[in-house]
């Protein structure tokens, strides 16, 4: 069971949270080229290790968050909001 | 019904209480404190059931869950457990157990003849056979095969117990509750952890209750008994009996099963039959114990042969003697108080072969003070009898040049050395290392806050046990925070040291050949591990997978460091070389009711019900799943009505007058904020900027790929006030869209929006007579030009608040009430009661769904995630001068290339013959039978009632361009084939004159 | 050495002595005309085909654990080809008649049996996808059969027919050629049927990296050393990635882990393969009597082949909710494995920015039943620098231009196809 500290509700069970994917893909702007559009939609880094992500506390408070955790061990990292803009108590959270 | 194989006293069972249980249909009696296994053997029966492939006859091996052989058939019909332990079934009143894998009967079995053939069946012999002819493995070969594998037989009905799951949080999680456990509870729990010790067994204690050994002076069972009491009486510490810790998973959860009614009958009213626990604790300590493996030598196998350990747990905590004439055959020191123990329950202990030459002086002269022969520098090459163990042949370990010596016996008592259980350890993702001094496996690094204790430490002494538990337990403590001095531990009575030196096989007495098997329940044979090997199936996965080595119920508990041995003497390399199995969870096997709990059949998913629902029942309406929602699908007013009858009233009452629908299930979303309008233009393919108050828009969403996720409408209720609705089906997934979009790329936005779907009843209102039902219970000016089509407004429906919108799925002249969803019922009735003069009706989904089709809506079926706004006739919504989600790779050259798939109207050109969803359209040359390139299928289909005929719409490869066209729609499913015209998908009112009427 | 009854009995009475390996254990040559990299499946299929119908012997197999280790031994051993897609249907089915004559073309018996598959639906809706994806199979020269309520209850007597029940049962659509086959086995047999062709299948040798001129590899580094190469396929479906990265090809693929679990054996209960339509949940019987089944992935990114238990719980849920009975029947193992999840839910059997370099991967959960198949294609391929008309649809440059193949129509997210 992954369990997830979600910034604004503790720690939390994974089946509360849905996965968002790779966190560290960024989107293009308008003016971007078809190449960078489809590298944002279609490929991934896909690492065996650390990996940058999002997930929201879809049965929680709805926030979307940024995980970094390791694929391989799936030890988390950190989960930090992915919004700099939500209230919060507490910028994120240190989870090691 | 005596029980002639009980000791006269002693042993941990409840002498007054007799019990009363069947196995195969004979009736036997048992005392409470009993397993099945003990028993059995207490009323002298070995013989439970026939192997997996050789149907040789097998009996009880082990006393607990490592059990490879004793495995019944437990309870009947549909409560029936096919290969239940008996070494883990506690005995209750009316039990009734069966053996399994025989026939006619257990002891006369037919397929015991496969013995005889067992060269044939060698290790993966199915692989280099029943090949030819080609058609007889799925229908002659396989079919024998399957017969003749699996074990028992499942129930057929549905199960009628239930099952619970729960959760805990803890500071220590202890597994297993000897005397390494209970010492760690302890310690924890001195020290102020909320503690959760959890045992396999009602009786904790664990090595403590089966041998004879003493804590502080006191017999080890006693003591048990007495740390259990003070531990119970800790307000922090949870103690679970009967409960089974089997899985290790991810950020230190651990998954359990609590057995809280297989010990009766049947479960006490309102209690389940078993209850999973997810228990999260901060440390976890693992005294998990330790499992025996057995020698292997020819006719392992044979009922009354038995592991050490488990002999003196029948005589001690059971008062069971498993026979009456012992041998015990060991390369370990362990097993002589096997021979102590039944020379101390009058047992007959014919010698103690040690295949070690300097066995430990102690045990030698304690054996020999009992006058107990010690035999060393031997092992037993090989059993001999039938269904019953009659005698041993004993062997040099160099190996004989001449007769062996026989010993007369009926029970054999065998020790290869003890294995960690490792299971938990090595599920936690730690890797197991090998240990040269108990030639086993023993815990590597942690990987998770877990600790090994005892012997799943590899640490078989008492003393230790207890040192190593109570530091453990006070560590675990500190880890999860809590300060405290530790205690001394207790003393432990001497229980002498572990010695053991390596055997893995006997040697085969001179010139002869036997089955010894390594995998007992599998029937894996030394011979099949070396034809394995022989064979290239050499490493360790290979040769499980090969030989099914490991893979039976038991997985391989006594089996598999065994079967690693004689592979690393094949491959001739030392046992770390070649490494070992993975253990996956179960620990042990669970029921999948468990894993189910109570989100079973009716239960597997909510329903969702609207504010309408209970008014629609009473009317008799029928319903239809949509989503997790139940909707009306029409109404019928006699039982000779059918679903024709009923979608084409309703059909032609909207049409021709005025009819109602609930709408409730539409995703609604409340979106405020000065940047609602640039987030709308950013979501949506089409402008939102310029959207007047008041005024309603349809709109196109993308997903990033360029394909249609989802349309609906959304209105302006205020300067900064938006509300939009999406599809039933999308509402969920629209709402994380939108979230992720503001929270991760757009946080600049100031917006904010939540789900309003179930605070709003919406009741659609269409048909020519709509306008004049509406004015007599809406408070605002509904003529056409003060509230056109496409208008909102907020208003009152008699007395409820409510926002009325001028919007149409059925092209008729339609109007959409929100009211407050406490209100939803009431507004439904008032609309009622205002019509029924004008004859009103309710109307349901199917003739919605036939209106639809009619004016060309697309809808799910359409927007099947691989169409794009073109393909649907949609992109004249779209400004690509502005930027949205989906923009970019909906202009990739595929999605505009020729040969897309495109909304089309198709009318049946065959009267009489219906159009059915799911048929292709294809060239008329193309026959049934052909294969061919589909170019489209039909996707919605309805009698319209409006022009007689069959319609429907479809997506045709470049479809738009072909209007007017003639196509074949074919079901080949059902042989069908039907002429169609294709023609615009807008079938009636195409300029849309009814709406804006 | 042959396989047959007779050498069964002949080795019988000589005490199985004279049983041969199934495959040699060779040292690594210096150079291969053509290196397939993953000794699963595919890649020993690969091998096979590309020494039997090409003429390319000069073949090494580079398998960094054993053969067979990965997604092959770790499926739940179904074969279908019912799809809807005419680029998906037509490969599949011409994997599916490789099946049928597959344990007598290598001389082992991979156990292929058809059995057929079941996909049980449970309301008008799911009936007419089911129906358009059936009609589709037929026109494609698919087996497939649209059954009522009646013929699913013949052919899964067992299943939760209640009207109680959150999801009542409606009918189902089946591919009666559909079933299950062996999964090690085909690993072994493609093995030694490409070692007695003359291929080198090298285990516990592990590629480390590439070494290249320009757009031209030269061979691979390995765990035993640089081995020359004149061509290089991939097949290491599940780590596709991470073996494309030493080569800066970054993937429209993602790894996710996929559990399965198998009950204690018992007598026959389940005849055919069965899906439920309320819950994603699939089960069959292997002919050791285990019931196999399986379910959703676990839905993050993940290597781990292991699983949590979220999806455990709701796998064996939707299990026992469509058949009740289950519920007393015991777990006995519960597993994982690596998915290479492809961003439109097809594989990609293909050629890549670099000449000589081939990919085969992104099977998403389908890959054991295209074994035969993709090993077929992909040996065309290699062989002829170019693709076969049966995978041509599936290249990597798909993406780029919006050629997709998305059977599930839900888009660039991996984790739902």
């Amino acid at each position: 069971m992954l369990r997830i500290e979600c910034p604004w509700c503790g720690v939390r069970n994974e089946d509360e949270f849905s996965y968002g994917g790779d966190a560290a893909v960024d989107r293009p702007s308008d003016e971007g080229s078809p190449d960078e559009w489809y590298d944002y939609v279609y490929t991934r880094n896909n690492s065996a290790g650390k990996h940058t992500e999002h997930w929201q506390h879809v049965n929680g408070c709805r926030a979307w968050v940024i995980v970094v955790r390791d694929t391989v061990t799936h030890k988390i990292y950190s989960t930090v909001p992915a919004s700099p803009n939500l209230p919060t108590g507490k910028a994120g959270v240190d989870q090691t | 019904m005596t029980q002639k194989f009980r000791t006269t006293d002693g042993g941990l069972i409840d002498r007054n209480r007799p019990i009363s249980f069947t196995f195969d249909g004979k009736s036997y009696q048992g005392y409470e404190g009993d397993t099945l296994a003990s028993a059995l053997l207490a009323n002298g029966v070995h013989l439970l059931g026939r192997s997996f492939k050789y149907h040789r006859p097998r009996g009880i091996l082990a006393a607990g869950s490592e059990e490879p052989n004793a495995m019944v058939e437990l309870r009947t019909g549909a409560r029936k457990e096919p290969n239940t332990r008996a070494t883990t079934i506690e005995l209750f009143d009316g039990l009734v157990a069966k053996s399994q894998n025989c026939w006619p009967s257990l002891s006369f079995d037919i397929m015991a003849i496969n013995n005889l053939f067992s060269p044939l069946l060698s290790a993966g012999f199915y692989y280099k056979t029943f090949m030819w002819p080609v058609s007889f493995w799925t229908n002659v070969y396989e079919h024998i095969i399957r017969r003749a594998a699996g074990l028992g037989t499942a129930p057929t009905e549905a199960d009628p117990d239930h099952y619970e799951q729960c959760h805990e949080h803890c500071d220590v999680l202890v597994v297993g509750a000897g005397p390494a456990g209970l010492m760690a509870a302890q310690a924890a729990a001195d020290k102020g952890a909320r503690v959760i010790i959890a045992d396999e067994h009602v009786l904790l204690g664990g090595s403590l209750n089966s041998e004879d050994l003493t804590v502080s002076g006191k017999p080890g069972n006693d003591w048990a008994a007495a740390q259990v009491a003070k531990l119970s009486a800790m307000d922090n510490v949870h103690i679970f009996t009967r409960t089974t810790v089997f899985g290790y998973y991810d950020h230190n959860t651990v998954a359990a099963i609590e057995k809280v009614s297989d010990h009766v009958a049947v479960p006490a009213p309102g209690k389940p039959r078993q209850r999973m626990w997810i228990f999260y604790p901060k440390q976890v300590v693992i005294a998990a114990g330790a499992t025996e493996r057995p020698l292997i030598f020819g006719n392992n196998d044979i009922p009354g042969i038995m592991l050490a350990a488990a002999v003196r747990t029948y005589t001690n905590q059971y008062g069971v003697k498993p026979g009456s004439r012992a041998i015990v055959v060991t390369n370990n020191s362990d097993a002589y108080r096997t021979a102590i123990d039944l020379h101390g329950a009058g047992v007959t202990v014919v010698a103690v072969v040690d295949s070690r030459t300097h066995p430990d002086a102690p045990l030698a002269a304690e054996l020999a003070s009992l006058s107990i022969e010690l035999i060393t520098g031997k092992t037993v090459g090989a059993a001999g009898g039938g269904q019953r163990v009659a005698y041993a042949l004993l062997v040099s370990t160099q190996g004989d040049t001449e007769e062996p010596q026989r010993i007369d016996c009926d029970l054999i008592a065998s020790s290869g050395g003890w294995n960690p259980n490792l299971h938990l350890h090595s599920q936690s993702g730690a890797k197991p290392v090998y240990n040269e001094a108990i030639f086993s496996f023993v815990p590597g690094q942690s990987r998770q806050a877990e600790v090994c204790v005892g012997a799943a430490n590899g640490s078989f002494g008492l003393q230790e046990c207890l040192d190593q538990g109570l530091a453990a337990g006070a560590e675990a403590a500190k880890l999860a925070g809590f300060k405290g001095k530790n205690k001394k531990p207790p003393k432990a009575g001497d229980d002498g040291d572990y010695s053991i030196e390596a055997l893995w096989i006997s040697p085969t007495p001179y010139n002869k050949s036997y089955k010894q098997f390594v995998d007992q329940q599998n029937d894996v044979k030394v011979s099949d591990v070396n034809l394995a090997a022989q064979e290239g199936y050499d490493s360790v996965e290979l040769l499980k997978r090969y030989t099914t080595q490991g893979m039976a119920t038991d997985q391989g508990k006594t089996s598999n460091v065994n079967a690693l041995a004689i592979l690393a003497g094949q491959r001739g390399e030392p046992i770390p070389d070649v490494g070992i199995t993975t253990f996956r969870p179960p620990y042990v096997p669970v029921a999948m009711g468990v894993f189910a709990g109570h989100t079973v059949g009716h239960e597997f998913m909510p329903v969702r019900h609207t504010a309408i629902h209970d008014w629609n029942k009473k009317q008799g309406a029928v319903f239809i799943e949509a989503g997790l929602w139940l909707r009306a699908r029409y109404y019928p007013q006699s039982p000779s009505d059918t679903m024709t009858d009923c979608y084409i009233r309703e059909t032609n009452n909207t049409r021709n007058n005025v009819a109602m629908i609930d709408v409730s299930t539409l995703g609604k979303i409340d979106i405020q904020g000065p940047d609602a309008a640039e987030f709308l233009n950013r979501l949506y393919i089409n402008n939102w900027l310029k959207l007047p108050i008041g005024k309603v828009r349809y709109g196109v969403m993308l997903r990033e790929d360029g394909m249609v996720f989802d349309d609906g409408t959304t209105s302006r209720l205020g300067e900064n006030h938006y509300f939009m609705t999406t599809t039933t089906a999308n509402a969920a997934p629209v709402l994380s869209h939108m979230e992720y979009y503001h929270q991760t790329v757009w946080p600049d936005l100031d917006v904010v929006f939540c789900s309003v779907t179930e605070q709003w009843t919406g009741i659609a209102v269409a048909g020519p007579n709509s306008r004049k039902l509406l004015k007599k219970v809406i408070d605002i000016d509904l003529d056409n030009a003060a509230f056109p089509f496409m208008a909102v407004g907020e208003c009152h429906m008699n007395k409820i608040p409510a926002r009325l919108f001028r919007i149409s799925f059925s092209g008729e002249l339609a109007y959409e009430v929100n009211v407050p969803a406490d209100y939803g019922e009431q507004a439904w009735l008032e609309l009622l009661e205002a019509g029924k003069e004008m004859g009103v009706a309710p109307y349901g989904t199917e003739p919605l769904g036939t209106m639809r089709i009619e004016k060309g809506h697309v809808a799910g079926s359409e927007l099947d995630g691989r169409t794009t706004a073109l393909d649907l006739g949609l992109e004249g919504l779209s400004n690509r001068s502005k930027h949205f989600i989906g923009k970019h790779n909906s202009a990739r050259p595929a999605m505009l290339a020729e040969g897309r798939l495109q909304v089309v109207g198709l009318k049946s050109l065959e009267p009489g013959r219906n159009l059915r969803v799911g048929a292709h359209l294809v060239d008329d040359k193309v026959t049934l039978e052909s294969v061919s390139q589909s170019q489209g299928h039909v996707s919605a289909t309805t009698f319209s009632p409006s022009l007689g005929c069959s319609i429907a719409l479809g997506l045709l490869k470049d479809g738009t361009a072909r209007h007017g066209e003639q196509i074949d729609a074919v079901f080949p499913l059902d042989d069908e084939k039907i002429r169609v015209e294709i023609c615009h998908p807008v079938f009636i009112d195409p300029k849309g004159e009814l709406v804006r009427a | 050495m042959h396989y047959s009854a007779l050498s069964l009995i002949k080795h019988a009475l000589t005490g199985n002595r004279g049983w041969t390996r199934a495959w040699r254990n060779p040292e690594p040559k210096k150079q291969y005309d053509v290196i397939i990299i993953g000794g699963g499946g595919h890649g020993l299929a690969t091998a096979y085909y590309l020494a039997r119908l090409h003429g390319i012997t000069n073949v090494a197999v580079l398998e960094k654990g054993y053969i067979g280790g990965g997604n092959t031994g770790r499926n739940t051993t179904i074969v279908r080809s019912n799809y809807m897609l005419n680029a998906n249907s037509q490969f599949y089915e011409h994997s599916m008649k490789l099946w049928e004559g597959l344990s007598q073309e290598l001389n082992y018996n991979v156990m292929f049996s058809q059995r057929g598959i079941l996909n049980i639906f449970h309301n008008d809706a799911q009936r007419d996808a089911f129906a358009r994806r059936g009609n589709a199979m037929r026109l494609n020269g698919v087996d497939a059969v649209m059954h009522d309520l009646d013929g699913v209850k013949k052919l899964m007597p067992h299943l939760d027919f209640s009207k109680n029940t959150r999801f009542p049962v409606t009918g189902g659509l089946a591919q009666p050629r559909g079933g299950t086959a062996r999964h090690d086995a085909v690993a072994w047999g493609y093995a030694r049927g490409a070692d007695r062709l003359g291929v080198d299948i090298i285990q516990r040798c592990e590629v480390t990296g590439f070494r290249r001129d320009g757009d031209k590899l030269l061979g691979v580094e390995t765990s035993r050393g640089f081995i020359g190469a004149g061509q290089v396929g991939v097949a290491v479906a599940g780590n596709s990635s991470r073996v494309f990265k030493m080569v800066g090809i970054k993937l429209p693929i993602e790894s996710h882990v996929l559990q399965a679990y198998v009950t204690e054996g018992i007598k026959p209960l389940v005849n055919t393969v069965c899906t439920f339509g309320a819950g994603h949940f699939y089960i069959s019987q292997s002919d050791k009597g285990g019931l196999v089944f399986g379910g959703d992935l676990d839905g993050y990114n993940s290597y781990a082949q292991r699983g949590n238990l979220p999806t455990f719980n709701h796998v064996v849920a939707g299990g026992v909710t469509m058949m009740p009975c289950l519920a007393r029947l015991r777990i006995l193992r519960q597993w994982g494995g690596v998915m290479d999840m492809s961003m439109d839910g097809t594989p990609i059997i293909s050629k890549t920015p670099i000449d000589n370099l081939y990919m085969n991967g992104g099977w998403c959960y389908g890959g054991f039943k295209a074994t035969p198949g993709s090993g077929w294609v992909f040996a065309h391929t290699i062989a002829n620098d170019k693709a076969h008309e049966l995978n041509r649809a599936f290249t990597l440059e798909r993406f780029r231009e919006g050629y997709l193949l998305d059977e599930k129509g839900v888009g660039a997210t991996p984790n739902a196809h």
